[in-house]
């Protein structure tokens, strides 16, 4: 296979007296959806935050297109062309559509803010994805929660990224905008860009992604090629038992997550 | 007055949500446009123009020198030094911060600036400009240790409004009082005003780039095919600039023309207003002010944010503090003292920026200075003291508090952040 965009060896992060990652491996080929799981707490919004840059982590080594790279900083990640998504979204409710999409990356004219661009942008964006938003010029407070992580996707595109990592993309959706999210998450797997998806949903999970890498207290617990697992023995991993209440309770299809930022 | 309209999303355009409520062109559909969003609590500068309007009401009833040219020309040039502060306290209000320094750091530069030009004879417009500097720096100071350090904002400032009125004291020694010359560059900074034909060309010039500015912005919109403002909406925005910008030249210039102060006043009031709304960083302003987080993971440098507005803050409030000094021609212990900061951040607030951050614009501070002043003046006019001004203003300021708490809440319910 290609050599990966990105890979992450030997990661280890640490809150306090929380060692939240130890010595995690991760990768992702251009092309792929990659589902990372894990129970509450098992360090996923961790290992995302540390490939981000928001939470640069303790030792390990980061490798960009084979070639190690320092992610020290949020503008790290974006210059080397990783878009996060995050599940609290970071969007600022005082500014409109158009600002967030734009925010830390505005487009300028003569030193002058180009809201004509911007907004035209937006707005090609927008209707490229289907999405229909009353007003580009309302504060985003007042859009609904699928409108909001519409949103902060189409935010993440517009730096022509070449790998998205969304941290719980669907939890808050409603059946048609979640469709909406995993068809938006194919045309990016078919445009080449590597996904990394976390989501509780083994639907979604199954639906689009290509191999799941699952993460249990911190440390790697497993990495399977979707078409070739059983849903049962993703599950084992993520609870680190065979015997487990989710298998117990089999017959009853994914189990919902429900998760706090 | 709502157009709906329809469409398909299929076809090569497509078509605005349907639940766009469009406002038409025409002067009834401004009308209840402009009414629908008052309602939904986007008050925006209506109420300090209306409690503008009801104070030169009454106080003209009571003494009709009131709205004399004279009195008013002399309230635009009272207002400079306070307004001036007014301004830095916005920026750093726009933050969701506050700075309790601006009157000592006002009343510190007044001193270096006097101190230089009078005890070591400094040209005055050099030791202006390293006052100014002076408060760049104490700014820089105050910004380090609340971005860096993480000291609450309103912690490291109350340290400056004690420890900057400490180092004005100091400076002054034993005299107390230093007094400068009418006759330099310090004192005609508000004794200066320009002669009719100017002040005319500048409201002319004023308003005709407006126009221009806004029709040529609004056609390339419609060109774009994007929502723009209606040839009436641009005619209707122009007369509401035009009326008061040309009314006031007219009215000072039937006392003794534009003063040079209160030119310098409007000018970095409506600079900051296009800083704040057309470059980037001020678009990374309301960022920070609205979610510093979301801010800081879209790549925005928020210390560097933070640090630089509260440099602007106290670079205008040393600004402000030469204005004290030009207009008694001296310096003394209570310059930037006594009300100076309370006033700046009422007219803040007053003038309708926001104390939670994120929303707000520059005019607060020449409408809030302006309410401020006119009570101030007018009381003079009638002879009560500072008892009566302060309890006046207390009510003025718990009213504008009070709608900005009801107009986010009702901004809440109608979903408008
Ligand atoms: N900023 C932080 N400070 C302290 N502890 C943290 C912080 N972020 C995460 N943790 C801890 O690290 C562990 C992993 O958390 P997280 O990555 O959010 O898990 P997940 O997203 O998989 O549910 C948890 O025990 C959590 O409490
Ligand atoms: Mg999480």
């Amino acid at each position: 296979m290609t050599q990966p965009i990105l890979e992450l060896s030997g990661i280890s992060k640490r809150f306090g007296a929380v060692q939240a990652l130890s010595d995690v491996h991760f990768h992702v080929h251009p092309g792929e959806v990659v589902a990372l799981l894990g129970d509450n707490g098992a360090g996923k919004s961790t290992l995302v935050k540390v490939i981000a840059g928001v939470n640069p982590a303790d030792s390990g080594v980061i490798l960009w297109e084979g070639r190690p790279v320092k992610v020290n900083r949020p503008s790290d990640a974006q210059q080397l062309g990783i878009a996060t998504i995050y599940q609290d979204l970071a969007l600022c409710d005082n500014l409109d559509i158009v600002a967030n999409l734009f925010l830390g990356s505005e487009r300028t004219a003569v030193g002058v803010l180009d809201e004509l661009e911007m907004e035209r942008r937006a707005q090609e964006l927008l209707d490229s994805l289907s999405v229909r938003i009353p007003s580009l010029r309302v504060p985003v407070a007042s859009l609904s929660g699928g409108q909001r992580q519409i949103i902060a996707i189409a935010r993440s595109l517009l730096g022509d990224p070449k790998v998205v990592m969304l941290d719980e993309p669907t939890a808050a959706l409603g059946v048609a905008q979640t469709a909406q999210v995993l068809d938006l998450i194919e045309r990016l797997r078919d445009q080449g860009l590597g996904v990394i998806l976390i989501s509780h949903n083994m639907a979604d999970v199954r639906a689009v992604a290509d191999r799941a890498v699952v993460l249990r207290l911190g440390r790697n617990a497993g990495d399977f090629r979707i078409e070739d697992t059983s849903y049962e023995e993703i599950v084992a991993a993520i609870t680190g038992a065979a015997d487990n209440p989710v298998s117990r309770r089999s017959g009853r299809a994914a189990v919902p997550g429900t998760e706090e930022a | 007055m709502a157009q709906q309209t329809t469409g398909t999303a299929q076809g090569a355009q497509v078509a605005r949500d349907p639940r766009l409520i469009v406002d038409d062109g025409t002067p009834r559909g401004l009308l209840s446009g402009a009414l629908r969003r008052l309602r939904s609590g986007e008050l925006g500068s209506v109420p300090v123009i209306v409690g503008l309007f009801v104070i030169a009401l009454v106080f003209w009833t009571l003494n009709d020198k009131f709205l004399s040219p004279q009195n008013l020309s002399n309230l635009t040039v009272q207002i400079v030094a306070v307004g001036l502060m007014s301004s830095g306290v916005i920026m750093v209000l726009l933050l969701g911060e506050i700075d309790l320094s601006v009157g000592s750091v006002a009343g510190v530069c007044g001193v270096v600036t006097t101190v230089l030009a009078v005890q070591y004879d400094w040209n005055e417009v050099a030791a202006m400009a390293a006052a100014v500097v002076v408060a760049a720096l104490i700014g820089v100071i105050h910004g380090t240790i609340f971005a860096k350090v993480g000291v609450p904002a309103f912690v490291v400032t109350l340290a400056g409004l004690i420890g900057w009125q400490g180092a004005q004291l100091y400076l002054l020694g034993a005299d107390g009082t230093i007094n400068v010359p009418y006759d330099g560059p310090i004192g005609y900074l508000t004794q200066t005003y320009f002669v009719p034909a100017i002040g005319w060309s500048i409201a002319a010039a004023a308003v005709v780039l407006y126009a221009g500015f806004t029709f040529y912005g609004e056609s390339r919109r419609a060109a774009a095919g994007l929502p723009a403002k209606s040839p009436t909406e641009i005619v209707a925005r122009t007369l509401l600039l035009a009326v008061p910008v040309l009314g006031g030249v007219w009215v000072l210039n039937s006392y003794k023309g534009v003063p040079l102060a209160f030119l310098i006043f409007v000018g970095i009031v409506v600079v900051f207003d296009l800083v704040l709304r057309k470059t980037r960083y001020g678009r990374m302003v309301f960022a920070v002010g609205g979610n510093a987080e979301a801010a800081r993971r879209a790549g925005i440098n928020v210390d560097m944010v933070r640090i630089s507005v509260f440099a602007l803050a106290s670079t205008l409030s040393g600004l402000g503090g030469i204005m004290f000094v030009s207009r008694s021609f001296a310096v003394n212990q209570s310059t930037g003292g006594g009300d100076a900061l309370m006033m700046a951040i009422a007219a803040a607030v007053i003038g309708g920026t926001s104390l939670f951050g994120g929303r707000g614009s520059a005019y607060s501070a020449l409408l809030g200075g302006l309410v401020l002043g006119a009570i101030s003046s007018g009381l003079f006019l009638l002879q009560m003291d500072s008892s009566v001004r302060f309890m006046i203003t207390a009510v003025v300021l718990l009213v504008a508090v009070i709608l900005d708490a009801v107009s986010r809440r009702s901004r809440r319910a109608h979903a408008r952040g």
